[in-house]
């Protein structure tokens, strides 16, 4: 008993003793979505820092986020869309000017089971009927968006309500941000997905490609048609090329930082973004996503450097189909 | 039937009931044990203790979520346990029974059911930005000792409920006072009890989450809070209190929702390390339990 009580006081001491020196601090929050990337970047520039700059980064999500954000608690603000109308207000009220800056591409899957063997592709038509709210208790069975699918229940998987994820896919496939039928099983954390739809044949759901990716082997993804022929003829999986060139649409969609311009005038701030975008292109591949093409990041650190002020959204909320390069060149 | 034989038989199956109702717990938790031994055993190791959260499922350890448990644990601690147990006293020993002390003791019962993220709520209005202590240590545990204060309050009130009143009345009648009264018997006596109930409070606390996201705790820390004890003059530093910081339920929170498989064996070795902290605390409340008992001599 003497000595657990001995080791413990010496844990407690040793948890107040052992400390680095005071450092800058550089504070980033915002959505668990691009949380892997500025993770990664973070954890390289306090390597070549050697400790001087401190870089924390949370997870509160892009809307929980971008509240911290424009409150002017926080340097930088990740977002897995742009800025809303709400927030661009927020941040006007407090004087908060932001830069946007793109940092990645991530694709949303269309997963079902492997053992499904009549899927072969979805339109996006067919995907709009399955998901709006007007389907809610109406479209339940696999038949009812292609006669000849089995005469069987589907049972559909979502990612959680509150994510920029189910923003995203809303907007893409039902045509509103935020709309969809109520009737599936969500959840903020994409792995009960994954167990959910690997464990049944007549699952249908959607989640980050990362996800896709390291389990492969449980699940399989379905092509999307947007049965738009200048993004690319046919059914189209996420894949590297296709989301580069912009042909996986309307699934694939950019991540962002946002980064105050307040904040932007320290020194500390301005090394880790410059850090951030010639490292991004190697550290988002890493993590699962898809990097911008390079002369895109060259772009984009200009867009930084010149300072621009705003979103090149308007502030609107998610948009579907858009091209990073072609927008930063319009500048 | 028999009366006798009847008794007999209800005798016997209670205590198969009761036998039953403690496997469940026992089986539940085991399995659980299992479960995460299994998955995390292979990542626990000096390196995993000692290590900053990382990209690398591999490199990555839990320094920074795990000090940082133990600093919001210590100051909760410091916080809850002497307003706690001063509010309890107050209530069992002073306060008249009238409609005011009603009212507290119905709103501390509720405040014990109410959901732990509406604290956090609280402490970011409150702590955050009211009082401006930024998302720091400080801030944490304040938010988490007004979490568990009803759980101590209640606890330590049925510690002192449970002394007879003849201790009192034979301790008033050589002469004390009602503080002596109260400091040299009626504390010691019921410090096992509401030594066994705050320790409860604070392994509740150090399994929170969701109030720390919401006053805005971090996940990726790669710094520890300065240490409060400096070799310079004072040699007492509270900067540390005033740090960011991060606790090992949002490090494995983090890890479980990752795609990587690597990161659900760390969040498994993780969960581990939380058991053995909660379990080196529950040992030094029984340890100070016993040597309570010990010094009791009526």
């Amino acid at each position: 008993m003497k000595r657990i009580v001995a080791s413990l006081l010496i844990m407690i001491a040793l948890s107040f003793t052992i400390t680095s020196h005071a450092a800058q601090l550089i504070k980033i929050d915002g959505s668990s979505t691009v949380y892997p990337i500025t993770e990664a970047v973070a954890e390289e520039f306090q390597k070549i820092e050697n400790g001087n700059t401190r870089t924390t980064v949370g997870i509160s999500g892009t809307g929980g986020g971008f509240k911290k954000f424009c409150a002017g608690e926080t340097d930088v603000s990740d977002a897995s869309r742009p800025i809303k109308p709400t927030e661009v207000e927020l941040c006007k009220k407090n004087g908060v000017e932001y830069i946007e800056l793109p940092v990645a591409y991530d694709g949303l899957a269309v997963i079902i089971n492997p053992k499904n063997n009549w899927v072969d592709y979805m339109t996006v038509k067919e995907l709009k009927k399955l998901w709006e709210p007007e389907a809610q208790g109406k479209i339940t069975k696999w038949n009812q968006i292609r006669y000849n699918w089995p005469n069987k229940e589907i049972h559909l998987f979502g990612a959680g309500v509150d994510s920029g994820t189910y923003d995203y896919f809303t907007e893409a496939v039902v045509g509103k941000e935020h709309s969809s039928r109520g009737d599936f099983t969500s959840s903020e954390d994409d792995n009960v997905l994954v167990q959910g739809i690997s464990n049944d044949n007549f699952a249908l759901g959607f989640f980050g490609m990362a996800y896709y990716e390291h389990n492969k082997d449980k699940l399989k993804i379905v092509p999307v048609d947007d049965e738009n022929d200048a993004n690319g003829k046919g059914p189209i999986i996420p894949e590297y090329e296709n989301v580069v060139k912009g042909t996986y649409q309307p699934l694939s969609r950019p991540l962002f930082i946002y980064v105050s311009k307040k904040s932007a005038d320290k020194q500390e701030v301005k090394r880790f973004i410059d850090f951030y975008m010639k490292s991004a292109a190697e550290l988002s591949k890493e993590v699962g996503y898809i990097s911008l093409p390079n002369t895109a990041y060259e772009l984009v650190l200009k867009r930084f450097e010149k300072r621009v002020i705003g979103s090149v959204f308007g502030g609107h909320g998610s948009q579907v189909g858009v091209k990073i390069e072609e927008l930063l060149k319009k500048e | 039937m028999d009366i006798k034989l009847k008794n007999k038989l209800y005798d016997k199956s209670f205590y198969v009931v009761g036998l039953f109702a403690t496997l469940i717990g026992l089986v539940v938790l085991l399995t659980l044990l299992i479960n995460v031994a299994i998955d995390g055993f292979s990542r626990l190791g000096w390196q995993f203790i000692t290590n900053y959260p990382s990209r690398k499922p591999a490199e990555a350890g839990v320094l920074s979520a795990w000090v940082g448990t133990v600093w919001v644990a210590v100051l909760t601690l410091l916080a809850a346990f002497p307003i706690g147990v001063a509010a309890a006293t107050y209530l069992e020993e002073y306060s008249k029974r009238n409609w005011l002390r009603e009212l507290i003791e119905i709103n501390i019962t509720n405040l014990s059911a109410v959901p732990s993220i509406i604290y956090g709520l609280l402490g970011l209005e409150l702590f955050v930005r009211g009082m401006n202590m930024d998302r720091s240590v400080i801030s944490g545990a304040l938010t988490l000792a007004i979490l568990i204060l009803p759980l101590i309050i209640i606890s330590t009130r049925e510690a002192i409920r449970a002394i007879q009143p003849t201790i009192r009345e034979a301790s008033l009648a050589l002469g004390a006072t009602k503080w002596q009264t109260i400091r040299n018997q009626v504390l010691p006596a019921a410090m096992p009890s509401i030594l066994t109930g705050t320790i409860l409070a604070i392994s509740r606390a150090i399994g929170e989450a969701s109030p720390l996201i919401t006053i805005g705790a971090l996940t990726y820390v790669a710094f520890l809070p300065t240490s409060p004890i400096s070799s310079d003059f004072p040699y007492i530093s509270v900067k540390g209190l005033f740090d960011p910081f991060t606790v090992l339920p949002i490090q494995i929170f983090n890890w479980v929702s990752r795609p990587q498989k690597g990161f659900l064996i760390n969040a498994a070795a993780g969960i581990m390390v939380l058991l053995i902290i909660v379990f080196f605390m529950n040992g030094i409340a029984t340890y100070l339990r016993y040597r309570y008992e010990k010094r009791i001599k009526w």
